[in-house]
């Protein structure tokens, strides 16, 4: 969980630069860039949640 | 709505002996707020490590500015020289600066190059001493000290030659036509937002305070050791805050002198709109406003003010700050409770988030077209290549230095520990619930 989230986060990076280089039209542009960000925070929720200690564990079984 | 128009073109003009003299002046200032949020750290650190704290902020501006003189220096291309520049799709990529090394040329470089170059030693030191709060009570100065210099060495200088020194986020503008390109003028990317970015690193790295996640239950209160600390911190910060953020108008803006009271004035709204936001949510959610959450939200606003304080009007400044105050409390509740991160100094959210914060509103108060994406840009590329770098620079150091003390280290404190004496000797430590 951890490394794949940290994994996932270069991914939206990449979306973002080549959202720059193929699309000229500011909306599309700016529609892809977006679209990066969502992805580093999608990786970035999978990186949290993989860090969380397991609290309450004992509680439930 | 701008202050200050900003600069499409990379063309400089030639500081006047005036300005040179005055920003000189104004950064010899910004060790202030280095100091500031030295106490801040320290104050809400418990009072078994405040030593430890306080003097590891000390050896972190020491460490960085070493590094920096051997290798970051010229990794940042402050002072000029060659550089690594990629092309693709017809345009340059300059991703790495190759300038002198030990700052050969120094008396002979531009005079903005050598401000520039004093502005990034300050910077360096301030992005290395955000995650030393984070890590408090449990992280050795001689770890601490090892992420200060990769900081210094490799991570910083990178930042700041892509977004200060010519690099490929600076010519954003030049290249896609994207307002001024990616716009940081005090700082809120490469020091604020990098610092808490490291400071996440670390935190995930070293894992919490021992007893602060029990097994069931709520997580365990530790409150700072010295309010008076950390409000007095904030005081030095704006200090050095208004010095800062007025440098960095000189500096990356190239903006007039008269511009500078209202960058002045942006900052102290930011800080004072985000206060008031902070006393107001705590004042309700608790009954009392708190006072460790207060500092937290004056910070905030001030880390925001960093992005934009010189280039959107007084009332977008309040706006801005208002909106860091408010989250501020919010998101470190929400980092304790239910995320289960240990942030003592609440630094990921105080200069991570805030700072991101801050660089969106630059973009969404800025009239130039494009400049939103260009902040957007920068973002991703903080998020997206620092913090993972971070953490794989982290997770390295942690298997040649351990980064945590030892549990019966954590127990007595880390000043009897890595020190040998207590901040308080006088003091009786008394023994800690948590540990029972």
């Amino acid at each position: 969980m951890k490394i794949a989230g940290l994994l996932v986060m270069p991914a939206g990076f990449f979306l973002t630069v080549a959202a720059l280089v193929l699309f000229p039209d500011p909306g599309r542009r700016a529609a892809f860039v977006l679209c990066g960000l969502a992805v580093e925070i999608m990786g970035l929720i999978v990186a949290v949640r993989g860090h969380m200690p397991a609290r309450g564990a004992s509680r439930r079984q | 709505m701008n202050a200050i128009p900003p600069l499409v073109s990379p063309a400089v003009t030639p500081l006047s002996d005036a300005a040179f003299a005055l920003t000189l002046a104004l950064l010899l200032l910004c060790p202030l707020t280095i100091a500031g949020v030295a106490l801040i750290n320290t104050g809400l650190g418990r009072s078994r490590s405040a030593a430890q704290l306080l003097l590891g902020n000390v050896a972190l501006i020491a460490v960085t500015a070493i590094v920096f003189l051997f290798a970051g220096a010229s990794f940042a291309g402050t002072l000029g020289g060659g550089g690594i520049v990629l092309h693709a799709a017809g345009k340059s990529w300059s991703v790495l600066g190759l300038g002198p090394f030990l700052l050969r040329g120094l008396s002979t470089a531009a005079p903005q190059s050598q401000l520039a170059l004093l502005f990034q030693f300050f910077a360096v030191a301030m992005a290395a001493i955000i995650p030393w709060g984070s890590g408090a009570d449990r992280w050795r100065l001689a770890a601490g000290c090892s992420v200060a210099a990769v900081l210094a060495g490799i991570v910083f200088p990178l930042a700041a030659h892509w977004i200060w020194n010519g690099g490929w986020l600076a010519q954003l503008g030049l290249n896609f036509s994207l307002g001024a390109g990616f716009l940081d003028i005090g700082g809120a990317a490469s020091i604020h937002t990098l610092g808490g970015l490291c400071a996440l690193a670390v935190v995930w790295t070293i894992g919490p305070r021992r007893g602060k996640f029990p097994k069931e239950g709520l997580s365990t209160a530790m409150p700072g050791h010295n309010a008076v600390y950390v409000l007095f911190g904030c005081l030095l910060a704006l200090a050095g805050w208004l010095a800062w953020n007025s440098a960095g108008a000189l500096l990356w803006l190239h903006a007039p002198l008269t511009a500078l009271p209202g960058t002045a004035i942006g900052t102290l709204l930011s800080a004072s709109g985000a206060l008031a936001a902070t006393f107001s949510v705590t004042r309700f959610r608790f009954g009392k406003p708190d006072a460790s959450l207060c500092a937290n939200g004056w910070l905030a606003g001030l880390v925001a003010s960093s992005a934009c304080a010189s280039i959107v009007s007084p009332t977008a400044s309040l706006f801005i700050g208002s909106v860091a105050g408010l989250f501020t409390p919010l998101l470190v509740e929400l980092f304790e409770l239910a995320l289960s991160v240990d942030d003592p100094s609440g630094a990921i959210t105080v200069h991570g988030a805030a700072g991101l914060w801050g660089l969106v509103a630059a973009g969404i108060f800025s009239p130039a077209p494009g400049q939103l994406i260009a902040q957007l840009v920068g973002i991703a590329t903080l998020l997206g290549v620092m913090l993972p770098f971070l953490y794989l620079l982290c997770a390295l150091l942690n298997r040649t230095v351990p980064f945590r003390v030892d549990a019966d280290g954590e127990r007595i404190g880390m000043d009897l520990h890595e020190l040998g004496g207590s901040a308080y000797p006088e003091f009786v430590i008394h023994r800690d619930e948590s540990y029972r």
